[in-house]
């Protein structure tokens, strides 16, 4: 059953061996070179699921991956059952949004201290589990790196994230993210990152106050 | 017929002076400090006349074109003239393109009123584009237009050009609610409609598409030709490249980045191992599969029923047919720029002046500072439904 269509991969909702799991395929893009649109695709998929185990080494909950198949771009992995955070994240008591972000940005912080970079952190990749846990979903454009170049645009791309779909409260909740964040690779690096995501928006076109 | 317009030897040499003088000004003279002061706060009552007898005169100058269009208000595109600055070398000297708009202000002016078969005292209103772009290149327009309406005494608008670009997109293709595309020399950009702004859903990091393409063609020594962009011709030899040499493709979630690209595909091309055709092939394969897979992100995000695609590297033929597979997919209407009304111009300018007029804005005379770095998302756009 098709879950989802994103842009970059289709979700199917399967039964497999007699568990509820995840098909993760990235079919092919008929746009795209064929020869590019392989290379894309079969270097994402063996990409995504190393990077899902290296997260879950780090402490943050990621989907189990049962089977990876790259000749065919798909990836089969737990179905994680709960809410998208994005959903629930304007309907919540403002106490509740400002702690459950609060944990996402101590998440973040152990990604980054472990040097994984998410690559696409918006508050649709990230499932609040009924049991009060969030997981980290859709590693598809995460990379190893310990720069703070690209810890600055991971958390660029979240307060941006933010500010479209959730712009009512965009600012404090990118403050607690923050906030969360320092609490897990300490006010220095947290007060160096936050640097650098200035220095990135600056970079970007015509900010008021470059 | 220059007879006309006799105050207009004001944007001829004049200006040149004045912004030169305006250079060693500190830059707080010129440049606004906050974003809320383009538009009046409050809108004011004006005459609002909707027939199509009433005019706009349209300014653009943000960076090589300086261009000036008349519109009916309803839309009807009387003229739209344009004169490019070509560099004798490298890229756009901000200061000798503001030079040659100051030259070719009168002309390209005279030319517009001309094709128009109006006479400048039937404008009812002047619009220009006041940012972002380059500073004295929009100064020039600026000027030429301040001067025009106090002079005609019509009201002056100051026009935001990535959302004029949007909304002469619209304008020629009848979309109404898309997920925009914009890709130029200077800016690409996807954007849709949300909650009364047009909200950013992703940007270039560094240089603009166009950019890296103009700049590419510069560096392996191709020739341009006049009234030929840098980008069809990269788009000629890319239709006879065969080989698909591997590029560096960067995507981060909802944003580009062209720099890396750019080196990449340069570099390439100085190993002598493949053809210019090759490359070029190669690099707008994987530009505009980037550019692609990001319109498609925000495609899927806001399920928006149109996808429009506009700016100067909209006339490009082979990202047209890519977003259009995408449009399909999705089940939305694919729309693309006509070629006239895809590069900079007056037009654009005049549209967007009416739309906003027309909803009781305008810009007083001192309020009408250029911002070089006036972001779409920060334009109030009361005439947008949704």
């Amino acid at each position: 059953m098709l879950l989802k269509k994103g842009a970059e991969a289709s979700l199917f909702l399967e039964e497999w061996h007699n568990r509820k799991v995840i098909m993760k395929r990235r079919l092919p893009k008929k746009y795209r070179l064929p020869e590019l649109d392989l290379e894309i695709r079969s270097q994402r998929t063996v990409h995504e699921p190393h990077i899902i185990h290296k997260a879950k080494e780090a402490g943050v909950p990621t989907p189990t991956i049962f089977m990876v198949d790259v000749a065919d771009a798909n990836i089969i992995m737990e179905f994680v059952d709960g809410k998208q955070v994005k959903e629930i994240l304007d309907h919540v008591s403002p106490e509740e949004r400002l702690s459950l972000i609060g944990r996402i940005g101590g998440m973040i912080g152990r990604l980054h201290k472990h040097g994984i970079i998410h690559g696409d952190l918006t508050t649709s990749n990230m499932i609040l589990t009924p049991y009060g846990k969030v997981v980290f979903v859709d590693f598809g454009l995460s990379e190893r790196s310990k720069e703070l170049e690209s810890k600055g645009v991971d958390l660029h791309l979240m307060k941006r994230a933010l500010q479209s779909t959730h712009y009512k409260f965009a600012k404090e909740c990118f403050e607690a993210v923050m906030k969360g964040y320092a609490e897990v690779v300490g006010e220095d690096e947290t007060k160096k990152v936050t640097e650098k995501i200035r220095e990135i928006e600056k970079r970007g076109r015509y900010i008021s106050e470059r | 017929m220059y007879g006309i317009l006799p105050h207009l030897d004001i944007c001829g040499r004049g200006v040149s002076t004045w912004t030169a003088k305006r250079f060693n000004t500190p830059k707080s003279v010129d440049i606004p400090l906050s974003k809320g002061r383009v538009y009046c706060e409050e809108p004011q009552k004006l005459p609002v006349n909707n027939s199509a007898n009433s005019y706009c005169l349209g300014i653009e100058s943000t960076a090589d074109d300086f261009g000036a269009a008349i519109l009916s208000f309803e839309g009807k595109v009387l003229s739209n003239a344009n004169d490019a600055y070509m560099p004798k070398k490298g890229g756009i000297h901000p200061r000798e393109a503001a030079r040659h708009h100051a030259e070719v202000a009168e002309k390209v002016l005279a030319e517009a009123f001309e094709k128009a078969e109006i006479r400048p005292r039937d404008v009812n209103l002047v619009a220009f584009s006041q940012g972002p772009g380059l500073g004295p290149c929009l100064r020039t327009g600026a000027t030429a237009a301040r001067a025009l309406a106090s002079y005609l005494g019509v009201p002056l608008v100051g026009v935001n050009h990535c959302m004029a670009h949007i909304e002469i997109g619209k304008l020629a293709t009848g979309a109404r609610d898309p997920v925009t595309l914009y890709v130029s020399g200077g800016n690409t950009i996807v954007s849709a409609f949300e909650a009364g702004r047009y909200r950013v859903f992703g940007e270039t990091l560094d240089i603009a598409v166009g950019n890296c393409l103009d700049v590419f063609a510069r560096e392996v020594g191709l020739k341009q030709r006049r009234g030929v962009p840098f980008g069809a011709i990269v788009e000629e030899l890319a239709g006879n490249g065969k080989t698909f040499v591997s590029l560096p493709y960067t995507v981060k979630g909802m944003d580009l980045s062209f720099s890396g690209l750019l080196t990449a595909a340069v570099q390439t091309f100085r190993k002598k191992k493949y053809s210019v055709e090759d490359v070029c092939f190669s690099l707008q394969e994987v530009a505009f599969s980037m550019l692609t897979e990001v319109t498609e992100r925000a495609l899927a995000h806001t399920e928006k029923p149109e996808v429009l695609l506009t700016g100067g590297v909209a006339a490009n033929k082979k990202l047209q047919s890519m977003l259009r597979v995408i449009a399909e997919e999705h089940d939305a209407r694919f729309c693309v720029v006509p070629r006239g009304l895809a590069a900079d111009n007056g037009a654009m300018i005049a549209w967007t002046g009416i739309l906003a007029y027309k909803s009781g804005l305008s810009t007083p005379i001192e309020k009408s500072f250029v911002n070089v770095k006036w972001r779409l998302e920060e334009v109030y756009a009361p005439w947008v439904e949704g």
